[in-house]
């Protein structure tokens, strides 16, 4: 067909190998292809080169250590440390996040006054930086002078050492990043709200249902899909925390807050353990992908058995 | 002759500034208890719980610093300190910072809009050799968390020579998978016919993406355009392994990050200089505050 078209106006074979769709495609794509090949093609392949090296990031001498780095993991009480306290983090995020997000949702998606301002108020923090959210949250979290200890002081609690008590890192590190993360979540929620069709419910109203039978027969099971994706979603991002533990916590106060991101990259790019950390990082990395990439085959398998997908 | 573009890309895409907010439920009359809906009293403490940081961010950029040293601390400042801000502006490269930043931003997201639209129009209407067998690659790519692929690209980048320039934050951006896919799917739903008709009368292939396809392709190109701005803009962990010895080539996140080690406790320039580094986003926000919602639900649901 193209072939034929291109025979209209150019005869010759060199213009018909030129104007040839093989040609013209790979034209297209390929300064697309050459910086994603480059940028991220050939470093997936070649942190995996690394994983097996003595390496560092400035001596080119690198040499082959086999496994070693991947030995070292499991007998490393960093590692360990730092997996813990994932695990934490995401059981504390993943949960707390989504179910705010639905219930705001919800909310969101009724037709009263002021319902712009309250959307604008839940989502305007996906605007703000993590280090903005940073700053924001430690003077929010202040000991001395910070409003939350102030407000938590008139229903007679606190006051709390939030960042600075090895108790409160973490409960105060999910608080900063739920309020980060919300509006991202409402917004999926809601999209999916909306996009229930209103002549389900009609008919579920017919039939006698109640709002609250209404929504839990026929609007929570079409946002199935939508929950399992920012279950899958949030897992991801909550294990690979970084930005407001370097930022706010730098893992601490002892190492309560230590993640794997912030671990790597202490290994790869500072002096902290020691030179020639780099190969040890990466194979910390590889590990933390293929635990990622295996939690998302198992959310999405599990997930899929209890998921109804509307079309 | 007009033809109907269906946003199929963004299914259920939102758009918060025409909705007027429809309920899914079917309304019932029932006894009112209230003056006014009961969602309110849930809707009102949340809204304002999530204004109170930017809000008092705001109120302590406003502060002297003896205010900021109060406590009970100080929600409204009885005058307002504008010298706050000149004052920031005097102790640390903020204009700099934030020009970097501008630069950075506004090259990969033109660079963004122009590249993935070529390799996804390629992708979706061309046919040529290794076709399938790239996308599947490229896409691939999406899958791997940053951390793995950030040692490496760092040693790429430091090999070309661009650690510590503007270029090291540019070039590996320049174009991305995310935006690939997104126009892929979005021009794969566009009506093919105008295409074909232009292609007999002999339009190339580029003629034809600028002067069809593009136009409309209006709406997921603003959604890709307000994301990567979001994402370059608001970029922590690259600037932060590839900027080390140059604050002049520091981003505004950078320069906010270092600004913040030097001046921990004079909260009032602090948050002054967080305010000013936060509003350009918080502008571009309201301003397309649909795209930003359609681009998070795109993302969400076909992530």
């Amino acid at each position: 067909m193209a072939t034929a078209a291109a025979s209209v106006r150019s005869p010759g074979p060199l213009r018909r190998v030129v104007a040839s769709d093989h040609v013209a495609g790979w034209l297209f794509v390929a300064p697309s292809v050459f910086l994603i090949v480059l940028f991220g093609l050939i470093p997936v392949i070649w942190g995996f080169v690394l994983s097996l090296q003595k390496a560092g990031l400035i001596s080119p001498n690198r040499p082959f250590t086999g496994l070693a780095n991947y030995q070292h993991i499991a007998s490393d009480p960093l590692a360990r440390t730092a997996a813990v306290n994932a695990v934490y983090y995401s059981f504390l995020f993943v949960p707390l996040s989504i179910v705010l997000a639905l219930f705001l949702a919800i909310a969101l998606n009724q037709k009263i006054h002021l319902i712009r301002f309250y959307r604008l108020a839940v989502f305007i923090p996906v605007a703000v930086s993590t280090i903005a959210t940073g700053i924001m949250f430690l003077w929010l979290f202040d000991k001395e002078f910070g409003l939350a200890n102030f407000l938590f002081s008139k229903v007679g609690l606190g006051p709390f050492g939030y960042f600075d008590s090895p108790q409160g890192a973490m409960p105060a590190l999910v608080v900063m990043t739920v309020w980060g993360w919300l509006g991202f979540d409402t917004i999926v929620f809601l999209a999916a709200l909306q996009g229930v069709p209103a002549e389900l419910i009609e008919a579920a109203a017919v039939d006698g249902a109640g709002r609250w039978s209404q929504f839990r027969n026929v609007v929570l099971p079409l946002l199935g899909p939508a929950t399992l994706l920012l279950v899958v979603w949030s897992t991801i991002s909550a294990l690979q925390l970084f930005d407001e533990v370097y930022f706010v916590t730098k893992g601490g106060p002892l190492n309560r807050t230590f993640v794997p991101v912030f671990y790597i990259y202490r290994l790869a790019f500072t002096t902290s353990y020691g030179f020639s950390k780099a190969g040890y990082a990466a194979a910390l990395a590889y590990v933390l992908f293929l635990v990622i990439l295996v939690l998302t085959l198992i959310q999405f398998w599990l997930g899929n058995r209890a998921v109804h997908y509307s079309s | 002759m007009t033809i109907a573009v269906t946003d199929r890309a963004a299914p259920a895409a939102i758009d918060p500034a025409t909705l007027p907010g429809e309920t899914g439920m079917v309304e019932r009359p029932r006894a009112r208890w209230l003056p006014f809906s009961p969602w309110h009293l849930l809707l009102m403490p949340a809204a304002l719980l999530m204004l109170l940081p930017l809000v008092w961010m705001v109120a302590t950029s406003l502060e002297t610093l003896a205010q900021t040293r109060h406590f009970p601390p100080i929600l409204w400042p009885g005058e307002f300190q504008w010298s706050n801000y000149p004052e920031t502006l005097r102790a640390a490269p903020f204009t700099r910072w934030f020009w970097n930043t501008t630069v950075v931003t506004t090259v990969v997201v033109a660079s963004n809009l122009l590249l993935c639209s070529l390799a996804a129009y390629a992708f979706a209407r061309i046919r040529f050799w290794g076709k399938q067998v790239t996308y599947f690659l490229l896409l691939a790519t999406l899958m791997v968390p940053l951390q793995v692929v950030l040692i490496p690209t760092f040693l790429i980048v430091k090999r070309i020579g661009l650690l510590d320039h503007l270029g090291a934050l540019i070039v590996p951006n320049l174009a991305n998978v995310f935006g690939i896919f997104m126009l892929t799917q979005f021009f794969r739903t566009l009506p093919i016919e105008l295409e074909e008709a232009a292609r007999i009368d002999g339009a190339s292939r580029l003629k034809i993406l600028f002067t069809i396809v593009l136009p409309l392709s209006m709406p997921a190109l603003a959604t890709l355009a307000v994301i990567q701005f979001l994402w370059t803009w608001n970029d922590f962990l690259w600037p932060l392994v590839t900027i080390i010895n140059n604050t002049d080539a520091f981003t505004i996140q950078l320069g906010l990050q270092n600004f913040q080690g030097a001046h921990a406790t004079d909260w009032n320039l602090l948050m002054a200089g967080n305010v000013m580094a936060t509003l350009p986003m918080l502008i571009l926000f309201l301003a397309a505050q649909r795209w930003f919602v359609r681009g998070i639900a795109t993302q969400g649901l076909k992530g």
